[in-house]
């Protein structure tokens, strides 16, 4: 019997169980496309049958770490850049988790960089949704890692020299096996590719365009935005890499002059979770590590029988 | 230093097999009885360069390295050789580094035996071999132990044509040494390995032997197993029921990192290699907060980026245990060699409050019951623990009691509540369970957890200031409750550790002592060696050996610090960390405690410590002959 009943268990509950009663109202500034994210969140979330008691979300720091002030489910509100490391170790010791992180384009794309170059790559069982404002907000409108060449700033006074990071492009080059992006001022595609995201078995990154009328856009800046699977004007195959490469390119060229692309951009199936691919290599235990801790009758390895022996 | 103890130096070229033969030794020479203390000494390489392995052996238990020693087998260093027999050798004058490197510490009426196929007469004749040996009364056995090698197998067994050699020189029966082989070798090797061996003992027996040094004879009372500190390590975290090990690697705390990484698998546990230090320490935390015993570690570069997760596992009081693994700093320092200069790294790092626990086990065995304590404190009370060892405790090999490791394993999660636990236990009104409870009836102010996935658990864990049920909050009340009942477990650890079944702070020497020597960590073996020498010298000393660094032992500091005249306070450093510590903890004793310092890269020889002693002891006036520094007390 496992020690965690709220896993796997199939439940038909509204959207509205996952506002946790402490603080049911967001303290984003209003028009903020943060909460864009929230509600696509709770439309994802009941619709695959999940339960706030199954579901870890992790997160990283700025507006977007507060997600999981605003959602009722077990959260775990990380360092700046960090959400990833603690999101995959939580799914490697139990697997039944669905696990979900989540920050801004400065945390993910950024500091955190690194981690998400490599969360990608080993391509762990765990949606990563980044909240691509263009700009540090909380810390008062800073330019970020996705703001367009030129931006002025209070840090950049004169405008940024530097190109903005491609975000579609390097989760494909580091190895995400679904990559999309959607819209805060499109939350009917927002909360099905998040439930897809969900459902996909393996690293599933979201490029979440999120307005800040605060110190950058506002949300008429995002429309009209186009799905580019529902446009005849794009023609490309989703499962195709060289194909989606060359989307992701185009759309990441274009959004600064005023064009939003959005939708998927790249689906991989049949790639094995990191998760699966270390219990085929005897990497990894087949039932959850942390079902064992609450095993009475487990059977805990010794040193002095297993290793002991050769030390004599 | 007695004549009863056998000081083996294996010199050679790093990636020449010094570790794996040195050790092979070490293990013989127990299996016949005798207690065995190594020392390893390597360069920052992957090939060539000028590298040891120091056994030291003796029929009474061997704690410390010694002063010096007195059995040099030199084998030439194969990578500074230039395979064209006429061209000179890659690195200049390395290839006769084996030899010429190690004169300094050899003992008088040492034993030298060096690879005549190695080096010729012009190498030998540039380092004035002949006149040094006959000034220090040293026996120079040059024998060709690469012709041996190349006769009756391969080059390479000229690592097994110096074993035999040393062994027929010092009177050793090979027998334990063939049933290691036997037990190492595939068959392919075993059988020409054993014939060089056998070559070499009988070709170096028949020659006139002019020395005195035996091998000396001694008996266990128990079953005795060969072990390093990191292995120790590694062993009492397995037997705590850690499942979950991340790591980047780093000298020396690759050594834990590997051992627990070859072992997890088979153990039923996860390892994992990651991008950087500061995704290990993360991953560790998420594994910890999902309900497995976890660890990671690093040495002080990688441990600097650990900084920020350091701090989130205190906030958010999610067990982990760390080893930070200290080598000679400040940045890059010096790689592979020792140092204790990390402490106040490791007790202050990270932003606000320190809130954690830090042990520096000073022995092997204590290496195996710290890490097991480690996580023990950290589950339960649900705060990082991290274990402080060096290069020196990481690699030095030891012989200790088989049953130390013949003990239950401890798999429990600590202060964790079961689902049907959690159905009980208090929640907010909302639903969310109170995981941060601020109970005035609560002494020890540890909250019991959840984990995700319990039905009814779920609730926010975050570096922010929080509310009892996670979520961010800075009203005044109530962070000086949580910051309270954080700082109250730190109370309750050091309670409880006064009653640790084996002490972390260890006292040695007569109770009634006139001065005392304190150290920590790593050094408690060289330091109580030292006191034995200092007492049949006549002086009256007795030691402390402090592990738990926080909290601190101050009942006991103070009751041996209250009972002695002067107090000196050995550490590897320049700076006198562990005296400060002291002093901040006890906020008195300043003109008690002077201090030994040594930083150039070397552990402590006892004689170094006796020699540091005396001179202070007499005024402190005098310069030390050794390159270690005396720090006087306040007021001197």
């Amino acid at each position: 019997m496992s020690a965690f009943s709220a896993i796997g268990e199939e439940a038909e509950i509204d959207r509205e169980e996952f506002t946790p009663g402490i603080e049911p109202q967001a303290t984003w500034c209003p028009g903020c496309g943060d909460f864009g994210v929230l509600k696509a969140l709770k439309q994802a979330a009941p619709e695959v049958g999940l339960t706030p008691d199954e579901i870890l979300l992790v997160t990283g720091i700025g507006c977007s770490g507060k997600l999981n002030s605003y959602f009722d489910s077990y959260g775990y509100h990380s360092i700046h850049g960090r959400a990833l490391p603690v999101a995959r170790a939580s799914k490697l010791a139990n697997p039944g988790l669905t696990v979900l992180a989540a920050g801004g384009d400065g945390d993910g794309y950024g500091i955190g960089g690194n981690h998400f170059m490599h969360t990608a790559r080993e391509n762990h069982d765990m949606v990563y949704i980044v909240f691509n404002n263009e700009i540090f907000g909380l810390t008062k409108g800073q330019t970020s890692p996705t703001s367009p060449k030129g931006h002025k700033s209070k840090t950049q006074p004169q405008g940024s020299a530097k190109d903005p990071v491609r975000p579609l492009s390097l989760g494909l080059t580091s190895g995400a096996s679904y990559i999309a992006r959607t819209a805060a001022v499109n939350p009917r595609q927002a909360g099905e590719i998040l439930a897809e995201a969900i459902e996909h078995d393996g690293f599933a990154h979201i490029d979440f365009l999120t307005q800040c009328p605060t110190w950058n856009k506002d949300a008429k800046q995002y429309v009209p935005y186009v799905d580019v699977q529902d446009s005849d004007d794009y023609d490309f195959d989703v499962h195709d890499r060289r194909e989606a490469a060359e989307m992701m390119q185009e759309t990441e060229d274009v959004l600064n002059e005023g064009t939003v692309l959005t939708g998927r951009f790249y689906v991989e199936e049949d790639r094995p979770s990191y998760q699966q691919e270390k219990i085929d290599q005897g990497q990894m235990p087949e039932e959850p590590l942390a079902e064992r801790y609450f095993d009475d009758d487990a059977e805990w390895e010794r040193t002095a029988d297993e290793l002991i022996a050769r030390h004599r | 230093m007695t004549d009863t103890e056998l000081i083996w130096r294996l010199a050679g070229g790093s990636g020449d097999g010094m570790d794996s033969t040195g050790q092979a030794f070490e293990k013989a020479l127990m299996r016949m009885g005798l207690s065995v203390f190594s020392h390893r000494h390597y360069p920052s390489r992957i090939r060539g360069g000028h590298t040891y392995f120091e056994v030291r052996a003796g029929p009474e238990k061997v704690r410390s390295r010694g002063d010096g020693y007195n059995f040099l087998l030199a084998l030439g260093d194969s990578f500074a050789r230039n395979p064209q027999e006429d061209q000179p050798a890659y690195y200049g004058e390395e290839e006769v580094k084996p030899l010429s490197e190690n004169l300094d510490d050899l003992r008088e009426g040492g034993v030298i035996v060096y690879d005549e196929g190695m080096l010729d007469d012009e190498d030998i004749a540039d380092i004035e071999l002949d006149e040094r040996a006959e000034e220090n009364d040293w026996h120079v056995y040059p024998i060709d132990l690469r012709t041996i090698a190349r006769e009756h197998g391969r080059e390479i067994m000229r690592n097994t044509a110096g074993v035999g050699a040393t062994a027929a020189l010092i009177g050793m029966d090979t027998e334990p040494v063939e049933q290691l082989m036997e037990g190492r070798m595939s068959d392919e090797i075993l059988e020409d390995n054993l014939t060089v061996l056998e070559e070499a003992y009988d070709q170096v027996a028949e020659m006139d032997h002019t020395h005195d040094l035996e091998v000396p004879e001694g008996s266990h009372e128990a079953d005795q197993v060969l072990v390093s500190g990191s292995q120790a390590v590694a062993y009492g975290a397995l037997d705590a029921g850690c499942r979950f090990i991340a790591g980047y690697p780093m000298t020396p705390w690759t050594d834990v990192f590997t051992i627990m990484s070859q072992n997890l698998p088979a153990f039923g546990g996860i390892a994992e290699q990651v991008e950087d230090e500061i995704a290990a320490a993360s991953l560790a935390i998420g594994a910890s907060h999902a309900g497995a015993k976890a660890m990671s570690g690093s040495s002080g570069g990688g441990f600097a980026l650990m900084s920020e997760p350091l701090g989130l596992a205190e906030m958010t009081e999610t067990p982990i245990v760390l080893v930070e693994a200290m080598r000679a700093g400040p940045s890059t320092g010096m790689p592979t060699k020792p140092e204790q200069g990390d402490l106040e790294h490791v007790l202050y790092t990270s932003q606000g409050d320190s809130n954690r626990v830090v042990f520096a086990p000073g022995t092997v065995e204590e290496c195996y019951e710290q890490a097991r304590d480690a996580f023990h404190v950290a589950y339960d009370y649900q705060i990082p623990v991290t274990l402080v060892i060096d290069q020196k405790l990481s690699g030095e090999i030891t012989n200790v009691d088989e049953a130390l490791f013949d003990r239950e394993p401890d798999p429990s999660l600590g202060s964790v509540l079961t689902e049907a636990e959690v159905a009980e236990a208090s929640h907010h009104e909302s639903g969310v369970f109170d995981r941060y409870q601020y109970d005035p009836e609560n002494d020890d102010g540890v909250s019991p957890r959840s984990i995700p996935g319990q039905q009814d658990g779920r609730f926010l864990a975050t570096g922010n200031e929080h509310t009892p049920q996670g979520h961010i909050e800075e009203d005044p009340d109530n962070r000086v409750f949580q910051m309270d009942r954080r700082m109250r477990k730190l109370e309750s650890i050091r309670e409880e550790l006064a009653d640790f079944r084996n002490p972390h702070d260890s006292f040695y020497g007569p109770d009634d002592a006139e001065y005392g020597i304190m150290t920590w960590g790593s050094q408690q073996g060289t330091v109580e060696e030292a006191v034995d020498r200092l007492n049949d010298g006549g002086h009256s000393v007795k030691a402390l050996s402090v592990s738990d660094l926080m909290p601190y032992p101050k009942e006991e500091v103070t009751d041996l610090l209250e009972s002695v005249e002067e107090c000196l306070v050995v550490e590897m450093n320049a700076s006198a960390q562990f005296r400060g510590l002291t002093q901040k903890e006890l906020g008195r004793f300043g003109e008690k405690l002077s201090s030994l310092l040594k930083y150039n890269g070397n552990p402590f020889e006892p004689a170094e410590i006796v020699e540091g002693f005396e001179i202070q002891v007499n005024g402190g006036g005098e310069a030390p002959s050794a390159q270690t520094r005396i720090e006087p007390a306040t007021g001197d």
